[in-house]
């Protein structure tokens, strides 16, 4: 019994260490980033597009904007592509075949970032510069391979919302006279469409916050983008392409950009709570 | 029954192996502890500190890496930060040596300033593209976003792709002192992160312009004249091309002790003979 209570002491031990250096790194963000959004004013901010830190301007809304875009993108490009595999996976294949495609898929969340971005820099962008023009790197590179990196976050969940709707609902249907196909488009996807909207706010979430990849393929440049073809550079990147030299403001700068990303990532999980609380 | 005490002896054996993930946890919070409160404890010398421009640095520690197999009592120890960081340390005692890849400002002028090397920057271009030279002034055209087609240097029109470095890079600081004077890079322009990524990118792009260290111009680039005057070596030396760098140590006050055996040898024939093989030109004949 003594043991046990020792062993429950080292377990939530643990589990505070773990939740406190969570709430860390939450203070130390805001710590170092919120006197230079003090300094500059919110609005100086969030609102110009003007960065050039080492000279005293602040602007990150290009980032804001082009981190949005990106993700967007691969919103656009993976979630179709998931969804459907999803649905395949869940209602569709036999158990053999979701036994091989399955882990196959899980394995795709293995493969490191910066290797998608090595993949990108070498195949994606030379063909995106040689037949749709600009210069490769672009928030359209950015977008397909982020979208295919999303793929397992919005394919596993999907699948997860799809088996979860009780066979009493398919049977019904069935019964009713209906397809397997209409059984699973007004049956089956409205009754999992909490989950499936999960799926892709979580997907948002992992390409919002994705860097390496980015930095590899986006081309990093600091302007709005007119076009899809336009280089963009998002919030992660700017932290990781310069956090390496910066110091004084521009340090803070930085930190102040990860705390405008973790609003944004904040907002993104806790609806994607709200949405599964409500089912 | 059996089932049950297995189960508690699985559980035991789960409990026994939490704990000891416990205590590993403990003892490497400790040593991480010990670790950065007390850097080099082991070596009966402190170590020579150098810190500073990442651009200086690969150099640096090559440097200190021939100078400790030939001092193995002498530890160097080489880190980055920036110029700016490294001599802001150096003016406050956190570290012996300095490595900047810009000039001192006037705030810093009570340094003292050892230059150690010259780093030419290369204005590089596909190896296709027919431009051999180009004029100061258009190059900062270029890199303020007022020319963005090739046409503007009188070659058949395309769009532009112009390359530069990331925000507080030695290299891009230089670049701008340079070359911009006052004006800024275009936000339109492409940012990478390192000279090879610069290079990787104009290596595979017709339509690329970008700069990067001469000495890691290599013949999947082809480097620009800057009005007319190739960045070779000697042009480098003698510093007739315009977009030169110094290379400097900084040090509080005239270095002394190991710190000024360092410099000596930085400054001899095998260390600046080390810096040309690196790609740099030497200021010592």
């Amino acid at each position: 019994m003594a043991r046990g209570k020792f062993i429950e002491r080292v377990l939530f031990f643990l589990a505070l260490s773990s939740i406190s250096s969570l709430a860390l790194i939450t203070f130390f963000i805001f710590l170092e980033g919120l006197p230079l959004i003090l300094h500059t004013g919110l609005t100086d901010f969030i609102a110009s597009s003007h960065w050039a830190p080492t000279k005293g301007h602040f602007g990150i809304l290009a980032m804001i904007v082009s981190s949005i875009l990106v993700t967007l993108g691969a919103i656009v490009l993976g979630v179709p592509l998931g969804l459907s595999c999803a649905i395949v996976l869940a209602e569709f294949s036999p158990e053999r075949l979701k036994r091989i495609l399955k882990p196959t898929l899980e394995l795709l969340a293995g493969i490191p970032s910066v290797v998608y971005g090595f993949l990108g820099v070498i195949w994606l962008v030379p063909l995106i510069r040689d037949y749709l023009g600009g210069p490769g790197l672009s928030l359209l590179a950015g977008s397909l391979i982020l979208g295919i990196m999303i793929l397992p976050t919005v394919i596993s969940i999907s699948i997860d919302a799809l088996t979860a709707v009780p066979d009493t609902y398919r049977e019904g249907s069935i019964a009713l006279g209906a397809t397997q196909w209409q059984t699973v488009r007004r049956v089956i996807l409205p009754a999992a469409s909490s989950g499936i909207i999960t799926a892709i706010i979580l997907g948002m979430g992992r390409a919002i916050g994705e860097t390496m990849a980015t930095i590899m393929v986006a081309g990093n440049a600091l302007k709005l983008p007119a076009s899809i073809l336009d280089p963009v550079r998002t919030l992660t990147s700017n932290i990781a392409l310069e956090l390496g030299y910066a110091a004084g403001r521009h340090r803070e700068a930085l930190f102040a950009t990860g705390i405008v990303l973790f609003v944004i990532i904040m907002v993104l999980n806790f609806s994607a709570t709200l949405l599964t609380r409500r089912k | 029954m059996l089932r049950r005490s297995r189960d508690s002896a699985n559980l035991m054996a789960s409990g026994r192996l939490l704990s000891v993930m416990g205590l590993l946890w403990g003892c490497l919070f400790f040593l991480a502890v010990l670790g950065g409160c007390q850097p080099g404890k082991s070596s009966l010398n402190p170590p020579l500190v150098i810190a500073g421009s990442t651009s200086v640095q690969p150099f640096a520690e090559k440097l200190a890496e021939i100078y400790m197999q030939r001092n193995p009592q002498v530890r160097l120890d080489v880190q980055g930060g920036g110029s700016s960081a490294g001599i802001y340390a150096v003016s406050h005692g956190a570290c012996d040596l300095a490595a900047a890849s810009r000039e001192l400002v006037a705030a810093e002028r009570h340094l003292v300033e050892i230059p150690i090397a010259l780093d030419g920057i290369a204005v590089i271009v596909h190896p296709s593209n027919p431009l051999r030279s180009m004029r100061l002034e258009d190059l900062r055209a270029v890199f303020a976003g007022r020319i963005t087609n090739w046409k503007g240097l009188g070659l058949p029109p395309r769009p532009m792709d112009l390359i530069t470095r990331e925000e507080g890079s030695g290299t891009r600081e230089a670049f701008e002192h340079l070359v911009m004077g006052q004006e800024e890079i275009t936000p339109a322009a492409l940012v990478q992160d390192s000279n090879g990524a610069v290079r990787e990118i104009v290596a595979g792009d017709p339509q690329a312009l970008g700069y990067i260290s001469a000495g890691l111009v290599d013949h999947r680039v082809k480097a620009l004249a800057i009005d007319g005057i190739a960045p070779t070596r000697a042009n480098i030396k003698n510093r007739t091309y315009r977009l030169v760098r110094r290379f400097l140590l900084v040090a509080r006050a005239a270095p002394a002790g190991p710190a000024k055996d360092f410099v000596d040898f930085v400054l001899s024939v095998q260390g600046q003979s080390l810096l040309e093989a690196e790609g740099l030109v030497g200021v010592v004949e």
